[in-house]
């Protein structure tokens, strides 16, 4: 009885919003009120900060229009594309120099170190191979797939259990069952790590990419609005892209279930 | 006896990995160089890197290379010291208020893994076609990684060090730069040295893509005079100098870590 009514008495005393969530709230509806007042002040060059009308206007004329999702369409496809190419030949180089002690001295240092150079910077390079089409996209997002993924799949294949290794050998499993039974299931993670990594990376570089030279693509209707200075478009299409990339992120990392392992 | 021989073999081991990784990669560009020079590549697309490797000279005297790599340095420490300064303060302010850490802490976390670089265009609108749209970019794309390593490392300080700054009856402020702070210096470091390699990425990055500055415009230039082996050798140049960079930086950070 006492229990029941120490329960009542909690759930009475529980408000309805938390602290965190009004915190929240509070916050954002602040950032509103600054952009909106800075949108009327005329402080600054006009449309610089458009009002938050006028974004909203953009970004519903942006979802209604059918060359947004063809463009959007270009640009996944080039994403995708680059992703399969440099996920896949990353994860080989990755279990290749994680599987081997000495191949791992010898090469890796090279890709650790050319990891985090610049890659828009094989953009001149790319176009002269592969053209100023999609191919040149792809590559560039190619390109800056691959690090991140051979990188973390090295480091994975380094981390797993001696014992399940063993396990393997004592079974006389063969290259190839290793590879499928043993260490890519325990390396689950580290590879759904870099995949969310070279993910990013693979987007960050087709769309520079797209924006430096190309015909479509959402990197191509960024540059065009910025050319006619059609600013509440271009905010609304970044607003779209960050919203896109930051939720397939997540959505990588919660279908390879990195969000349910325990932090010690 | 036995014992020097062990030793040499020891060693013997310890170089050849690295031997064998440079020896690939002279073996590769000699392999491209007689492609080229048979007619296997076109030259018109890879420079022979005989020819990479003179043009680098011409960069020097006639591109004026090192003014433009002081340019992009100075860039970067702009940004580096603009990311320090309010990355480490924003860091300190959230980790004091729990509540203001528990709002926004994942806000970060999500504005680090948003492709900021895109916004490059919105930058020059707002900044101008000039250098702060380049160190603002490298700034922004810098703030996430020190912020939360500032925060992990406060909230990481060992328990019996605050106790003992307790026990003299440290002030706040005392607590802060005598405990907290040099505790938690080398994860913040982590975290700079994080922000200051994105901070490199974008700066170059942003230079190459709006025609502006220093090492990133002159590899859009030449690429744009179809210089082609001048293009090859101001990558390899901008490749150096980024590895360069991140050593030195590896090294500070390997300096700074406390002796276990």
């Amino acid at each position: 009885m006492a229990e029941t009514g120490r329960l009542r008495q909690a759930a009475v005393a529980a408000p309805l919003l938390s602290p965190v969530t009004l915190l929240r709230v509070a916050i954002i509806l602040g950032v509103l009120a600054v952009w909106e007042f800075l949108a009327d002040s005329g402080w600054l060059y006009r449309d610089v900060v458009p009002s938050l009308l006028s974004i909203g206007r953009a970004l519903a004329a942006l979802l209604s229009d059918r060359n947004y999702y063809f463009n959007l369409g270009v640009t996944a496809a080039e994403i995708g594309a680059a992703l399969a190419i440099g996920g896949t030949t990353g994860l080989a180089v990755g279990l290749l120099l994680g599987g081997n002690r000495f191949l791992s001295k010898a090469f890796e240092p090279y890709l650790y170190y050319l990891g985090p150079t610049p890659k828009i910077i094989f953009f001149p390079v790319m176009i002269m191979w592969f053209g100023v089409g999609p191919e040149s996209k792809v590559a560039l997002g190619t390109l800056s797939c691959f690090f991140p993924v051979a990188l973390n799949v090295a480091a994975g294949m380094r981390q797993i259990d001696r014992v399940l290794i063993r396990v393997g050998e004592s079974f006389r499993a063969t290259t190839a069952q290793m590879v499928s039974k043993i260490y890519l299931p325990a390396m689950r993670h580290p590879i759904i790590n870099g995949v969310r990594l070279g993910f990013g990376f693979a987007l960050i570089g087709t769309l520079l990419a797209e924006t430096k030279l190309s015909n479509k693509g959402i990197g191509f209707l960024i540059i065009q609005a910025y050319s006619v200075f059609d600013m509440p478009r271009m905010y609304a299409m970044l607003i779209v892209l960050f919203v896109l990339a930051i939720g397939a992120n997540a959505l990588i990392g919660r279908l390879g279930g990195l969000d349910r392992i325990k932090r010690t | 006896m036995t014992l020097v021989v062990a030793h040499t073999r020891r060693s013997y081991r310890s170089y050849a990995a690295p031997m064998v990784g440079l020896g690939s990669f002279i073996a590769f560009v000699l392999l491209v160089e007689v492609l080229i020079r048979i007619g296997a590549l076109n030259r018109f697309i890879i420079p022979a890197p005989s020819e990479i490797i003179a043009s680098f000279g011409r960069l020097f005297l006639e591109e004026n290379i090192v003014q433009r790599f002081i340019f992009t340095a100075a860039e970067c420490i702009a940004a580096g010291v603009m990311v320090t300064v309010c990355g480490v303060t924003i860091g300190v302010v959230m980790q004091r208020f729990s509540l203001l850490q528990r709002a926004c802490e994942t806000w970060v976390a999500a504005f680090a893994s948003a492709p900021l670089v895109l916004a490059y265009p919105l930058f020059m609108v707002i900044f101008g076609r000039n250098a702060w749209t380049i160190i603002m970019m490298g700034f922004f794309s810098a703030l996430p990684p020190v912020i939360l390593k500032t925060i992990e490392g406060i909230s990481g300080t060992r328990k019996v060090l605050v106790n003992v700054g307790r026990s003299f009856n440290l002030t706040g402020t005392q607590q802060f730069w005598k405990i907290l702070f040099p505790a938690a210096l080398p994860t913040i470091f982590v975290g700079v040295r994080l922000g200051l390699i994105f901070a490199l990425i974008n700066i170059v990055g942003t230079e190459f893509l709006i025609n502006f500055g220093g090492l990133g415009q002159l590899i859009n230039d030449l690429a744009e005079r179809y210089d082609l082996a001048g293009t090859y050798a101001a990558i390899c140049f901008v490749i150096l100098v980024s590895v360069l960079f991140f050593i030195v930086l590896e090294k500070a950070e390997r300096w700074l870590r406390p002796v276990d």
